[in-house]
């Protein structure tokens, strides 16, 4: 699976801490153990630590880059903000993300086409975040429809149909994954789904759990990638092991090891 | 109407092994053989690089083997107590790209012979020929624990191909490998999962994916050609997709087991309505090698000059379009 690193986001303390400081240290040393527990990208998002968002977002991108060469996953609502991450990074990034509704696609996908960067679409249209499965799946389709259109390689375009925490719909968990499997039927090749995995499990106990649980039973529904914890042993185990039983990964005695290692060297 | 291209994308590719060293690389040959490359399913020369043509090594025994089959006695009868002058004519007689030196006279139950017997074999070949060489053990894990490590070291900066490496005995022969830079076959019998298994164990140990072959053991047509035929496929996917510890060039085993076969090796009077020996023992090995090479195969090990020869040219002809 694409497993997007989370913490590099001055929603973090620690992070925002450094941001405030102009302290490279802390960053590149959550990039350094990020990229080397397996993260596919590493997201940066500046969070609410500063007001000139687009010039900490530029920095960011540059000490990351400093120390690793794992791709970036440019994480902002602002499109400005965007701009100046992928302007900094060197090599194809991620865009996340980019809401549902024509007009925002409209400027987003000929981005991505331009960068040639990933991009993450949230099903979200002026009605915001739909409740049922069917509006989401609607969404999705509609954003299928409109990269098809441009151009977007389905493999480069990741529909998130964004995922609760667990204890503000308790229902919505079961409904998700039913979700991934229709967006799954819209397209040939399909469109890639992603999540932002520890959402679900915000304010809960158990966080680990929660959340590797539900990456199992999501990865066996059509899940591609989320925004997650690598740093999490166990939940990164998960993700390599769900692979592994799904097919995608041959199996060998040493499989943890053989996946860490080959994503190492990737 | 607009045909939609279906060509598959794949994002890994079969890594590139050298097999042999010239002069200016450190070792005596005349010119090496490069195996591997295929960034597409064998052939499909649409969807991505076909990577280096198969190389056939052509097997030559240190020991005069008792129980061949006339019809494949008949090319070599003249030189097969000779190894130096076996692989001779092998290569100039009949182009082959590589010679397999098989070390079954070091076997307890085929001649126990010394390493040093062995060592002056592979070193007689050596001098009698200038194509790269394989050299593989007696399958018996003890002996060829004893000889490998001389022959290795006796061979040293020729850059061949030792086999072979299992789960169960590799640290050996993977270690005097990596000392005496040469090319390392890991086998594991018709088990993708042991193969994979096989390469992450002697890449623990230091030793290089890129000087890594892998060999499945190999069925002759009618004798489990399907198994071998599925897993090398499998493996084959495994290295166009990305797995790393899959990427390595694939070799089998065609002549041993082709001419194992009833089919191949009963002579005229015993089956008299097969077709006539002499043509019907080099047909079931061609097959065999022709059937195995689509499922994605670098190097086939061959007995017989007529097989050897109608695999090249089919080799060539699939080729002819791709590079």
């Amino acid at each position: 699976m694409i497993a997007v690193a989370e913490r590099i986001n001055g929603m973090f303390s620690d992070v925002k801490k450094a941001i405030i400081n102009h302290d490279p240290r802390p960053i590149q040393e959550l990039a350094r153990r990020q990229s080397e527990s397996g993260a596919s990208y590493l997201d940066v998002n500046v969070g609410t630590a500063a007001s000139d968002q687009l010039s900490v977002m530029k920095w960011l991108v540059e000490v990351t880059q400093e120390v690793t060469d794992t791709p970036l996953s440019i994480d902002s609502q602002k499109l400005e903000v965007v701009k100046a991450g992928l302007e900094a990074a060197k090599g194809a990034c991620l865009i996340n993300s980019c809401k549902g509704q024509p007009e925002e696609l409209d400027k987003y996908i000929p981005l991505a086409l331009e960068k040639n960067a990933s991009l993450v679409c949230l099903t979200i249209d002026k009605q915001g975040i739909p409740q049922d499965i069917d509006k989401r799946v609607e969404i999705a389709a509609s954003i299928v429809a409109k990269a098809a259109e441009y151009g977007l390689d389905p493999t480069r375009l990741l529909i998130d149909p964004i995922l609760f925490p667990l204890n503000v719909d308790q229902k919505q968990p079961a409904l998700m994954l039913e979700v991934f499997r229709q967006i799954k039927y819209i397209s040939d090749p399909p469109p890639r789904i992603i999540v932002g995995l520890s959402n679900l499990s915000q304010g809960t106990k158990e966080r680990s759990l929660v959340n590797r649980t539900f990456l199992a039973m999501a990865l066996a529904a059509g899940l591609d990638a989320a925004v997650m914890d690598v740093l999490d042993e166990n939940l990164m185990n998960v993700a390599i092991c769900a692979d592994m039983i799904l097919n995608k990964q041959i199996y060998s005695d040493s499989f943890l090891k053989a996946a860490r290692r080959a994503e190492i060297k990737a | 109407m607009q045909i939609p291209n279906v060509a598959e994308k794949w994002s890994g590719e079969v890594i590139v092994v050298t097999i042999g060293a010239t002069k200016e690389e450190g070792g005596t040959r005349q010119k090496v053989v490069k195996v591997g490359g295929a960034s597409c399913i064998p052939f499909m020369d649409f969807e991505g690089n076909p990577g280096h043509k198969p190389a056939i090594a052509m097997d030559v025994l240190d020991t005069p083997p008792e129980d061949l089959p006339p019809a494949l006695l008949e090319p070599f009868k003249d030189v097969i107590s000779n190894p130096a002058l076996w692989a001779k004519k092998c290569v100039e007689e009949h182009g082959a790209d590589l010679i397999c030196v098989k070390l079954d006279g070091i076997h307890p139950d085929k001649g126990n012979k010394s390493a040093e017997e062995a060592v002056k074999v592979v070193r007689s070949i050596l001098q009698a020929v200038g194509v790269p060489l394989i050299i593989w053990g007696c399958d018996d894990p003890q002996r060829d624990n004893e000889v490998m490590p001389k022959i290795s070291q006796a061979t040293k900066g020729e850059r061949c191909l030792l086999a072979a490496a299992t789960q169960d005995n590799y640290k050996n022969i993977a270690a005097n490998c990596m000392a005496d830079g040469h090319n390392l076959v890991t086998l594991a019998p018709v088990d993708v999962n042991i193969q994979k298994q096989v390469n992450i164990l002697v890449s623990d140990i230091g030793f290089p994916l890129d000087r890594i072959v892998m060999f499945q053991t190999t069925g002759a047509l009618g004798y489990g050609i399907e198994y071998a035929y599925s897993i090398q496929e499998r493996e084959r996917l495994a290295a166009l997709s990305g797995d790393k510890f899959l990427a390595m060039p694939v070799l089998c085993n065609v002549g041993y087991e082709s001419w194992r076969s009833k089919e191949a090796k009963a002579p005229d009077e015993e089956a008299p309505g097969w077709g006539r020996a002499a043509e019907r023992g080099p047909l079931w090995e061609t097959i065999t090698a022709a059937t195995l090479i689509q499922s994605g195969v670098d190097i086939l090990r061959m007995y017989h000059p007529k097989a050897v020869a109608a695999i090249k040219k089919h080799i060539d002809a699939l080729y002819a379009n791709g590079n």
